[in-house]
């Protein structure tokens, strides 16, 4: 395998290896006949990257040595991240970039020639591996939205670098809303800002999608795509399903495309599963940090099911050459035959235990956007009753 | 309770913005009093420990162009809340190029200062609101006494402060060598920030600063405008105070 990439080129695929390393921490690099594809998936399985890098990209690309097998490798986030590190300085001094794969000391080498004579030479381990693939359409999600990167990151600029999760919806006179999610917790004295933002259906390329829907997901696993759009200028569509089902983030140009996929919180209320038959089967036991009790009332799930709240991965050795989306499949929880009592067997509490950072734990979902809130099962603590009642409305 | 305002104009709110700053520069939660005529800020703390406490007024006229209030009682016409001041500074700040920025008191599940933010970014965007909800606590009537405006003592010696950023980096680099700062001053526009230790001493003095008037004559005219009055302050206390500092502000006293 050998690609060459030159000139502005250079920078962007080194933002792209940026927006990455913010989900994961390990890079899946696979040349294809489409093009170079660099991919990526979080530790709990609930966020995964794609970038496609068509053969146009590249000043040459060569998918494989006659006689050498196809080849697919996984290497550490962080060693081909440093290659990437200084984006003013690949800008500045690098003029071109190669990848090529040398079987024979089985190490990816990645080559930046520089200005000045100078050329700086990466031999990276890789790993062997079976090719990484999310199974997701973007056809199949009822709701879209799409708007310039620009729109989106004022979207989100009022919101927190820290926060984790925020709901995206739809609100009245279809206005698209963004709202910070916080982690109900009953015992926390101080309670966190909450901040929306309300952004109007003319600033959007498109919208598809009934007032009232939302999902929530991660907002930094979100920042990744949104800082590489931003700085490539492309739109950002958004394609979404009900919550729970995972959110499709895509961008995309004549030479590149990229794919973000990323978990939703799942609706739990106290509705009767009926009425959601056709839903996936909820999260289980929500990851909550050690000192906080959980207070979700697991029995109100009769599913289990370890897959199901994952992206449904595949990692077939055999997939020559397709592209990671396959026109038909589904995830595989649709796929069981909907009873009236979805997955009624329990298996094990076989959950990964530890905590892990930047995933949004399962919690309630409190629907928001047309001002109503789940009241949260406590009153406010204070030495008084509250006093304070709405202003007068709208002048 | 109620409570309702507006700012429009544009450098009214990057004032009061900055403001805010100021105060989540100087204390983690503040109280806030809202009467009919002045917005305060106040952080008491116990002082005699060697606690700060701040007070910090602003008329409500120069900042609002709608204020609407209407206190817990008819004889007591104020509102104590308390708050993070970091959140109210972080919702200002989002504000930069609003049309309008509104306040309101609401409850929402639990008490609120709700600041609502109308921005238009350019003439091609949608309108856009951003809405941030701050959580308060009500401060009840029978703690209001601690939260009244300090009775400043009757002073030695009052002087005006250096412009503040320079009084700023002489500190900062102070703090490296000691935990203590002494402050002298006298009636004739002279101050000195000196540090002690054992191995070095470090003075450094600033002349020609004016003295505001006193308000008791008696007690200077027995005193020689040449006779230092000094204070021992904790560096770290006065830097934060310094650093905070973000209003540009036309007189600074210092009164000791």
């Amino acid at each position: 395998m050998k690609c060459l990439v030159t000139g502005s080129n250079v920078k962007v695929l080194g933002k792209a290896v940026h927006s990455l390393s913010r989900i994961g921490d390990e890079l899946y690099l696979e040349p294809l006949e489409d093009g170079l594809s660099l991919r990526t998936v979080n530790s709990s399985r609930s966020a995964y990257a794609c970038f496609l890098f068509a053969p146009l990209f590249f000043q040459q690309y060569q998918v494989a040595t006659p006689g050498q097998d196809q080849l697919r490798c996984k290497i550490l986030m962080k060693s081909f991240l440093s290659v990437f590190r200084s984006l003013a300085m690949l800008e500045k001094t690098v003029e071109k970039c190669c990848i090529s794969l040398n079987d024979r000391s089985s190490r990816l080498v990645v080559q930046l020639h520089c200005k000045y004579g100078v050329r700086k030479t990466h031999n990276l381990s890789f790993q062997d591996c079976e090719s990484l693939q999310a199974v997701f359409d973007p056809a199949l999600c009822p709701h879209v939205l799409r708007a310039p990167a620009r729109v989106l990151v004022e979207a989100v600029q009022p919101f927190p670098p820290a926060l984790a999760e925020v709901t995206l919806g739809i609100g009245r006179g279809r206005r698209v809303i963004l709202r910070s999610y916080q982690e109900e917790e009953a015992d926390s004295a101080i309670k966190a800002m909450v901040t929306e933002m309300s952004i109007g259906e003319e600033d959007f390329q498109q919208l598809q999608a009934q007032e009232g829907v939302a999902i929530t997901f991660c907002l930094k696993e979100f920042r990744g795509l949104l800082s590489f759009a931003e700085s490539a200028n492309l739109s950002l569509s958004i394609h979404f399903d009900a919550p729970g089902r995972p959110a499709i983030f895509a961008i995309e140009d004549s030479l590149l495309d990229g794919h973000f996929v990323l978990a939703t919180l799942s609706e739990l209320d106290s509705h009767p599963q009926t009425l959601h038959a056709q839903e996936e089967p909820q999260r289980p036991e929500p990851r909550l940090p050690a000192h906080s009790t959980p207070h979700l009332d697991l029995d109100d799930f009769a599913a289990d099911d370890m897959d199901s709240y994952m992206i449904a991965m595949e990692t077939s050795l055999g997939s020559e050459g397709s592209r990671a989306l396959p026109s038909t499949s589904l995830l595989p929880g649709l796929q069981h035959p909907c009873s009236s009592s979805p997955h009624s067997e329990e298996e094990d509490d076989d959950m990964e235990p530890s905590t892990v950072p930047g995933t949004p734990p399962p919690k309630k979902f409190r629907s928001l956007f047309f001002g109503s809130i789940l009241a949260p099962a406590h009153s406010p603590q204070g030495p008084s009753p509250v006093l304070a009642e709405d202003s007068e409305g709208e002048g | 309770m109620k409570f309702r305002a507006k700012i429009v104009d544009t450098a009214c709110l990057n004032h009061f913005t900055r403001v805010s700053s100021m105060i989540a520069k100087l204390a983690k939660t503040c109280t806030l009093r809202i009467s009919p005529d002045k917005l305060n800020f106040v952080l008491s703390d116990k002082v005699a420990n060697g606690g700060v406490s701040m007070w910090c007024e602003l008329e409500q006229e120069n900042f609002f162009s709608e204020f609407q209030m209407e206190g817990v009682s008819a004889e007591n016409n104020e509102i104590y809340l308390e708050l993070t001041s970091e959140n109210l500074s972080r919702a200002l700040k989002t504000a930069q190029n609003a049309r309008t920025l509104k306040i309101k008191l609401t409850n929402k599940h639990f008490p609120c200062l709700t600041v609502s933010i109308e921005l238009q970014l350019s003439v091609s965007s949608s309108s856009r609101v951003v809405t941030h909800d701050i959580p308060v606590k009500v401060i009840p009537r029978k703690l209001w006494k601690d939260l009244q405006e300090p009775t400043i003592p009757d002073a030695d010696v009052s002087i005006y402060l250096p412009v503040l950023k320079t009084m700023k980096s002489v500190v900062e680099k102070m703090k490296n060598i000691s935990n203590h700062l002494i402050i002298e001053a006298n009636l004739n526009g002279e101050l000195n920030l000196k540090i002690e230790t054992e191995l070095v001493c470090v003075t450094t003095h600033f002349k020609d600063l004016g003295n505001p008037p006193l308000a008791s004559e008696n007690a200077s005219q027995d005193r020689n405008s040449e006779q230092m009055a000094e204070v021992h302050i904790d560096i770290r206390k006065l830097l934060q105070f310094l650093a905070g500092q973000q209003v540009n502000p036309t007189k600074a006293t210092c009164i000791s």
